[in-house]
């Protein structure tokens, strides 16, 4: 009975308000929760073989030779698939395998994100976010000269 | 080297900057003096200044325009954007390719409704004029690209740079007046007409968050605190309905250029814009509160402010690089991030400080308002349209935070959710049905006074229809998942509610529907949006068991149909049957065979070696010469159904090498009731030989029928001897003979013609022919002259292939009905608004 009048009490502004915050806080919480993580491929693999499915962000550069060909490309075939050399911030030489064609540009790319997880030793990438160079780095012309 | 151009360019660059905060100055002198004579000398400054600024604006863009259209390719922005070969459409996607195009574009609309504000306002010209000024100024900045002397610091991109300056390739210093033959071209993707027509739209949408913005904030500053309301409103009303439309056109973009084989993905970009437009749509709402009940003003007032705000912030996020590690649209960084950031934080401090001083003299209705009106109802749902906007911004920002953390010496390594789909659609699910129940409900309290008793009665009808529909659709489209179940519903609860109101307006005053209407569109946008992104299934499954590719996952081989040419199969109740390579004309709508045409040294022309006739039109005579694109590469597919031929697809795919795959747009089978969504999967490779089969040797005399690969009927029709051969002449003792051998294919006759040579009497030469569709190639290997036969050589190899996968998406034009239904309860809403304002100003 307490309870009831105390709501009756309550203006409808006010139980608007903590309402509203109520919800807040349940998005809150559950962005935390499903938040993925920038890790490097250490801690990745740590994460995976403690049994952990959840997929991370990592941060990598393509190892270029001088010619600026990206070094350990491997495209399969059929074109289907591709695997490739990212290294991360720990300068940890890592196989990537990404079950989808090649994202075009991804040759263009000097930094790629990888999301994705350790499945046994391969990291599998299930998305691929490239990072083009920017305007004033971008310093060859094509080879329609 | 055409220097003078972009002389000229930057020069307008730097006076639409000068003269907007000219203008600026001029209107806040306009304002705040008192004296009747200076205000109105100052104001006449302000709009020649401001003319002058629209001036200089559009000369920008002209001059832009003429560097992308002469090709100019000494020009960063040409060579970087556009190429010789680009047609003349798809250059004004390269002006809005780049950053600074894309700015211009904004700047340009709000220099044609700053034009409009002049011409319409009276009392409110100037203080609003002074909000318009700042804001070309600081977009002017972005592209203003001159360095400032003593700090050393750079201030904008221009748009006018010169390659040489913008690169450091060695070619310039061995050749400093160097100009690339050809520019680097469009992003194939964005080579299609709903680039052309969604950026303009979207920044059209964005620049009209700025009126209402402009008022709101003239409003606190002259202490007019409630006129403001009436004519920032149809503004809202406009900028909600075009920026809405601009949204989806990105994402019916999406839908017929990527493969994804949906509208939207929930990228941080695409989020980016979705939350303001979530905030217009509830500042629209609690200002119609505020018009009508006098409740809700400062509601209406921060709402107004944190619209721009966030589309201020929206911009910071795309543009900066903040992004970078979170976002698939790869954006260029122009090194902005500064000054985007101040632009954002200028106007958000001067808001909210502005909003806070004036905070306690701003009237308010202290009188609670009942559960049984219509007002708490809107505001109810302008709150849950906030909370779904703070869901999205929330995880959106992460990239932001970690920023933060880090100049503070912090580290933080949160990322966006891995899912985004999944994540963002469980929340966004409940809040489209809360909102769905909401304003349903809320559409019964349209005549003010109604009680508990009275709603019961109100509520009855619609509900039982509600729920007899609802049972209808569970019926016919089997809708069995529980969230999917609640959204329909709620979608239906939402249009039967809005048609009753609507049903009844119609008789009263039909002027006053346009709220109806727009929620009706909701609804049906909610419905359209379960059914094609829940129900959405892969048709082409692989049922013979058979795997296409060996090491190719197994979702792949599952969900792929492998088709070669001429054989058809079966799927989702059609015959479906590849046809052949296509490609596409340049100047002509059709497609021309391959097998038609013959390449020359020039890849972007081909000459035709027959007439070419598509779909009974025919469009080309033999030996005419055909402007192509050469990376686009279509696949013909029918499908039939009992026989009859029900539609004739031709998905895409654009190979080009330079970037090491393919990309394939998918072509889209329109129906009334869904869509089937084919793209090809995985297009057969043309670099490789193809390994031909150990020779088939046939005897045969001139029209005597035999078979290849014993299927294929075939007849030696007659032998001639040739003069030349592909140009070549033959001369003295050399003799040429060319067979002509017609073949039965699955749909047409193919003629082979392998050529036999006898050169000086002992050599021999054998020119075999292939015919590609059948996968054949015909030799003439001798010729027996006592028996007047002739024996041939056949080799078979594998048939052309290609694989697809085809998507279902039923009730899909529910959505796009949806919303061309909400645009027009937008244009509704709208035009009473600003009439109800022209109407009133004094």
């Amino acid at each position: 009975m307490l309870s009831r009048k105390l709501i009756i009490l309550m203006k409808k502004s006010h139980m608007l308000a903590i309402g509203v915050i109520a919800v807040a806080i349940v998005i809150i919480i559950s962005t935390a929760g499903d938040a993925s993580t920038y890790v490097n491929f250490d801690q990745a693999y740590r994460l995976a073989s403690n049994g952990s499915s959840t997929q991370v962000h990592v941060v990598g550069e393509l190892p270029k030779d001088a010619a600026g060909n990206i070094q350990g490309l491997e495209n399969s075939e059929d074109k289907l698939s591709f695997s490739f050399t990212l290294i991360d911030d720990n300068n940890k030489e890592q196989k990537v395998y990404y079950n989808e064609p090649m994202p075009p540009d991804f040759t263009k790319s000097e930094k790629v994100v990888v999301i994705g997880l350790y499945e046994s030793d391969r990291f599998i990438a299930k998305k691929i976010l490239l990072k083009c160079p920017s305007k004033y780095n971008e310093q060859k012309l094509n080879a329609t000269i | 080297m055409h220097y003078l151009i972009g002389n000229l360019g930057h020069l307008s660059v730097i006076t639409a900057f000068v003269s907007a905060l000219l203008s600026s100055f001029a209107y806040w002198k306009a304002t705040t003096l008192a004296e009747i004579e200076k205000k109105t000398s100052w104001l006449e400054n302000g709009r020649f200044a401001f003319y002058v600024h629209v001036t200089s604006v559009l000369a920008v863009v002209a001059c832009l325009f003429v560097i992308i259209y002469s090709h100019y390719f000494e020009y960063h922005y040409a060579y970087s954007h556009s190429s010789l070969h680009l047609p003349a459409q798809y250059m004004l996607s390269c002006f809005w390719e780049g950053q600074e195009g894309s700015f211009l574009l904004w700047m340009f609309w709000h220099a044609v409704i700053g034009i409009v504000l002049i011409k319409t306002q009276k009392t409110w010209e100037a203080p609003t004029m002074v909000v318009f000024t700042l804001v070309q100024a600081f977009l002017g900045s972005m592209i203003l690209g001159v360095v400032i002397p003593v700090i050393d610091l750079k201030l904008g991109s221009s748009p006018f740079i010169l390659l040489r300056d913008a690169m450091d390739d060695p070619i310039f210093k061995i050749q400093p007046d160097f100009i690339p033959k050809d520019g680097n071209g469009l992003n194939a993707l964005l080579q299609n007409y709903w680039m052309v027509i969604h950026p303009p739209t979207l920044f059209l949408g964005f620049a009209l968050t700025l009126p209402p913005f402009a008022f709101c904030i003239a409003g606190l500053w002259q202490k007019r605190y409630v006129e403001w309301v009436k004519p920032a409103l149809p503004w809202s009303l406009l900028g909600g309905g075009i920026l809405g439309l601009g949204i989806l056109m990105g994402g019916i973009w999406a839908y017929e250029t990527l493969n994804f084989g949906g509208y939207w993905n929930w990228d941080p970009v695409e989020n980016a814009v979705y939350v303001p437009w979530l905030i217009l749509i509830a500042s629209i709402h609690t200002m119609i509160t505020y018009k009508n009940s006098g409740t809700a003003l400062k509601s209406s007032i921060i709402l107004v402010i944190a619209v721009f705000v966030l589309l201020l912030y929206s911009t910071f996020l795309a543009r900066s690089g903040i992004l970078g590690d979170a976002s698939v649209h790869s954006f260029t960084d122009l090194g902005l991030s500064g000054q985007l950031l101040i632009y954002l934080l200028f106007f958000m401090l001067v808001a909210i400080a502005l909003a806070i001083v004036r905070w306690k003299e701003i009237p308010s209705s202290e009188k609670e308002v009942s559960t049984y009106s219509r007002e708490f109802w809107i505001f109810l749902g302008a709150v849950t349209l906030c909370l779904m906007g703070f869901q999205v911004l929330l995880p959106t920002s992460i990239p932001v935070y970690n920023k933060i953390i880090s100049m503070f010496g912090g580290t933080s390594n949160l990322a966006p959710p891995a899912d985004q789909v999944g994540f963002y659609s469980k929340f966004q699910l409940w809040f489209g049905v809360a909102v769905a129940f909401i304003s349903g409900t809320g559409q019964f309290f349209w005549w003010k006074k109604i009680d508990k008793e009275k709603l019961k009665a109100e509520l009855l009808t619609p509900i039982l229809i509600t729920l007899l529909i609802f049972a209808l659709i569970i019926a016919v489209a089997k809708v069995y998942n529980i969230p999917y179940l609640i959204l329909t519903l709620a979608g239906v609860y939402l249009i039967v509610s809005n048609l009753k109101v609507l049903f009844a307006l119609v008789k009263l005053n039909p002027k006053l529907s346009g709220g109806a209407v727009a929620h009706i569109g909701i609804g049906m946008m909610l419905i359209g949006v379960m059914f094609s992104a829940g129900y959405s299934r892969v048709v082409s499954l692989n049922q013979n068991g058979m795997l296409i590719l060996k090491d190719a996952p197994t979702e792949f081989n599952r969900d792929n149909l492998l088709l070669f040419i001429n054989e058809p199969r079966s799927m989702a109740g059609y015959d479906i049957e590849y046809r052949g390579e296509r490609l596409e004309p340049r100047h002509k709508s059709g497609y021309i065979n391959k097998n038609d045409v013959e390449l020359t040294f020039d890849p972007f022309k081909v000459i035709a070696t027959k007439d070419i006739v598509f779909q009974t039109k025919q469009l080309y005579k033999a030996k005419d010469t055909i402007e192509i694109y050469p990376e686009n590469t279509f696949y013909e597919i029918e499908l039939r159904k009992e026989g009859k031929l029900a539609a004739t697809l031709f998905p895409r795919v654009q190979i080009n090498p330079a970037m090491g795959g393919f990309i394939a747009s998918p072509d889209i089978r329109r129906k009334m009731t869904s869509d089937l969504y084919t793209h090809v999967s995985l297009p057969m490779s043309r670099e490789e030989e193809p390994e031909w089969g150990k020779p088939d040797e046939v005897k045969v005399r001139a029209n005597e029928e035999f078979f290849i690969n014993s299927k294929y009927s075939a007849a030696l029709e007659e032998v001639t001897r040739i003069e030349e051969i592909e140009g070549i002449k033959i001369e003295g003792e050399d003799v040429a003979v060319q067979a002509t051998i017609k073949v039965q294919g699955e749909h047409e006759a193919y003629y082979a013609k392998p050529i036999f040579l006898i050169k000086g009497k002992t050599q021999v030469g054998r020119l075999p022919d292939e015919i590609n569709d059948l996968g054949i190639r015909i030799t003439l290997l001798n010729i027996v002259p006592e028996t007047n036969e002739f024996l041939l050589g056949i080799n078979a190899r594998q048939k052309d292939w290609v694989v697809v996968k085809a998507l279902e998406k039923p009730y899909i034009n529910i959505l796009w009905l949806g919303t061309f239904v909400l645009m027009i309860g937008f244009g509704m809403a709208m035009v009473r608004r600003f009439k109800d304002y022209s109407a009133n100003q004094d």
